[in-house]
């Protein structure tokens, strides 16, 4: 089939709260081809977890308010009905969610779990659902499948559950996988684990892979491609190799800088980004990172840059002043003639 | 009228399940809770005591407990191989609480198990699916709830029964009648524990899961949600067939209750009001049995409730 996977163009997802609209994704566009993986970066609260299940059409209806398209395999799904998406759910697109704490139905056996959706979408008898379940379990690395299929979630650790709930996804083989901040809630040991078998799934399924998280060492060698989020918006987009070698955006440079590095020296300092995430509720009119930038001049804060490419092939930011760039270098270091602390060029 | 006794929440996290041993030392208070202990075995050998009696009542070496023996008559306990002696008409007063057993439970039992399938429903069904709804159907509730218990109950009983007078055309039997009054009368209170629950359970990050494997809403809402909410819907309906036993007591003292000449411990009650000075022990005898039995039923909700408690058992 022509055309990619998915193609998301001008999403928008807003809540109808009581303090007002919170705009939790504004605007975002993306595509992703078959068998690739994107890697979707932000802190906490720049909308990245209600972006993919704005994308998978996984949100209440009552109070919010979704526009912009998405189209999977060319068709329209943003406004498809619920029994549309219900066949698409499982068997196309699929779901690894934070905490497999909370995303395992404590009262049911694992077996039972990973069958539900075998024998729903499918239609398999019961032997037949089971013999898969095994299958499924022994290939997302949990030993003894056979014992463990009799067992409830209480029973596993966390790694193990997550691996669950790994199983429980694939297990309708999806040509898309959300995989929503998967290693966060788990312990560092067991996290990268979690991560190689994720990548070990997607390339034996050639499944294209949303890989959500926080943390830009978690994508770094494992997504095709990335899209750095910030307040809703996609503010830095590129191939991996680009991305970490041309980096642009102010912000992406701040996400960098905040990660430790082993050949630093004991008690280095560690450059967080100052300031707090803007309150999506009062958005100023700028660019909505600017009151924490570095490289922010009073332009910034009257205009809105957009997201446009430029340089290599592929790399689009949203910046007046990104970093490498020869207007970059003259906005920080007249920020630094003034001794002004982030933001204060505004 | 069924939600007192709240136990204090308590802080532990525990998958249900994932029992007591752990975590011995950490909480006993919460643990001696939990566990049965004494009167937790006692409650639970008398509920299956009655339970049993009310099965296998006409299996027992019991007197007729329709028979009437004149010398009999508002004699004390054991008085002539009669242990709890005779009631106002010469009846075997043991015999009679020993068949009662079985009208009570049945009233009872059968009053909460339709609420439970009733309220049950509703409670899941506004508690997952919300909107408007929910509004509708917890205003219905809430309008329930609002009539005095027992009025609502009188009232149901009275206008279910038909007038006794008119001859011909089928009455339902008295314990049907009471079945289906109390039944509707317990809706709202197990709709609305049920709906609580719910709602809780139904945000749970599992409940997106299954969604966005492609379950349908009852599917998830029957294989997900209620098995986490019927330990709620269990203690809540032990301490509603207390409640019941009791209701029908009530009506039985206004003459609404299981139709004589079949006894219920209600209507044993209320036939020897009459002969309260002279033979208190018909009375007394036939209450003792049902406070034994409430108090059993609501430590055992109790019990049953701290064991499962949603709040309880976080994860």
């Amino acid at each position: 089939m022509e055309g990619p996977l998915l193609a998301v163009s001008d999403l928008r997802t807003h809540f109808r709260t009581a303090r007002g609209l919170v705009r939790a994704v504004d605007g975002v566009s993306c595509t992703l081809e078959r068998g690739r993986t994107l890697g979707v970066v932000g802190e906490s609260g720049s909308g990245k977890t209600v972006l993919s299940r704005s994308i998978m059409g996984l949100l209440p209806k009552q109070n919010v308010v979704r526009s912009g398209s998405v189209r999977f395999e060319g068709r329209e799904i943003s406004s498809a009905d619920p029994r549309t998406m219900r066949g698409l759910w499982g068997t196309e697109m699929a779901m690894v969610f934070q905490d497999p704490m909370t995303s395992l139905n404590p009262v049911m056996r694992i077996g039972n779990q990973i069958t539900e959706s075998l024998r729903y979408h499918l239609e398999v008898a019961k032997d037949f659902a089971n013999d898969t379940a095994i299958a499924l379990l022994h290939s997302v690395g949990i030993p003894e499948p056979e014992r463990r299929m009799r067992e409830y979630p209480h029973q596993l650790s966390g790694g193990m559950r997550q691996r669950v709930t790994i199983a429980i996804a694939l297990a309708c083989g999806p040509k898309l996988l959300f995989a929503d901040e998967p290693t966060t809630a788990l312990d560092v040991t067991v996290q990268a684990q979690i991560l190689d078998l994720l990548q070990l799934q997607q390339s034996e399924r050639f499944m294209a892979m949303i890989l959500v998280t926080h943390d830009l060492g978690v994508v770094a060698g494992r997504a095709d491609d990335i899209a750095v989020m910030y307040a809703g918006k996609i503010v830095e987009k590129a191939s991996t190799r680009t991305l970490f070698t041309e980096v642009s955006h102010p912000y992406t440079e701040a996400l960098l800088k905040s990660i430790p590095r082993l050949a630093d020296p004991s008690h280095t300092r560690l450059e967080a980004i100052g300031g707090r995430p803007p309150d999506l509720l009062k958005l100023a009119r700028g660019c909505k990172f600017a009151p924490r930038c570095p490289y922010a001049r009073p332009r910034c804060a009257e205009e809105e840059p957009v997201l446009s490419e430029s340089g290599s092939p592929g790399h689009s930011f949203a910046c007046f002043y990104a970093v490498g760039t020869p207007e970059g270098a003259d906005a920080l270091a007249r920020n630094r003639a003034v001794g002004a602390s982030p933001g204060a060029g505004v | 009228m069924l939600g007192r006794s709240r136990s204090a929440p308590s802080t532990s996290v525990e998958a249900p399940g994932a029992q007591v041993a752990v975590k011995a030392s950490a909480e006993p208070e919460a643990d001696a809770r939990k566990r049965l202990g004494a009167i937790g075995w006692i409650a639970c050998g008398w509920l299956i005591l009655v339970v049993v009696v009310a099965v296998v009542v006409p299996l027992l070496p019991l007197a007729d407990p329709n028979t009437s023996i004149a010398s009999l008559a508002r004699k004390g306990p054991f008085t002539d191989g009669h242990i709890f002696g005779g009631d106002g008409n010469g009846r075997d007063l043991f015999s009679r609480i020993a068949w009662g057993t079985r009208a009570s439970l049945e009233v009872s039992v059968g009053a909460v198990g339709a609420g439970l399938l009733f309220g049950g429903f509703f409670g899941l069904v506004a508690g997952y699916f919300r909107g408007r709804l929910e509004t509708y159907l917890t205003g219905l509730l809430d309008v329930m709830l609002a009539f005095p218990q027992l009025v609502l109950a009188l009232a149901l009983v009275t206008f279910l029964r038909g007038d006794p007078n008119q001859k011909g055309g089928a009455h339902l039997s008295t314990v049907v009648v009471l079945i289906i009054a109390l039944g509707i009368v317990s809706t709202p209170i197990l709709a609305r524990i049920t709906r609580a629950s719910t709602l809780t359970w139904a945000q749970r990050e599992f409940v997106l899961a299954a969604k966005a494997q492609g379950s349908k809403s009852f599917r998830i809402l029957f294989r997900e949600v209620l098995p986490n909410v019927l330990p709620a819907m269990f203690s809540i309906a032990l301490l509603g067939v207390a409640v019941v036993i009791v209701a029908e007591g009530g009506l039985s003292l206004l003459g609404l209750g299981v139709e004589l000449p079949t006894p219920s411990w209600g209507n044993i009650i209320a036939l020897g009001r009459n002969d309260l000075r002279d033979a208190p022990h018909i009375v007394f005898i036939p209450s003792i049995v049902i406070f034994v039995t409430v108090m059993a039923l609501n430590y055992l909700g109790d019990v049953v409730r701290a064991r499962f408690d949603v709040r309880e058992s976080g994860l």
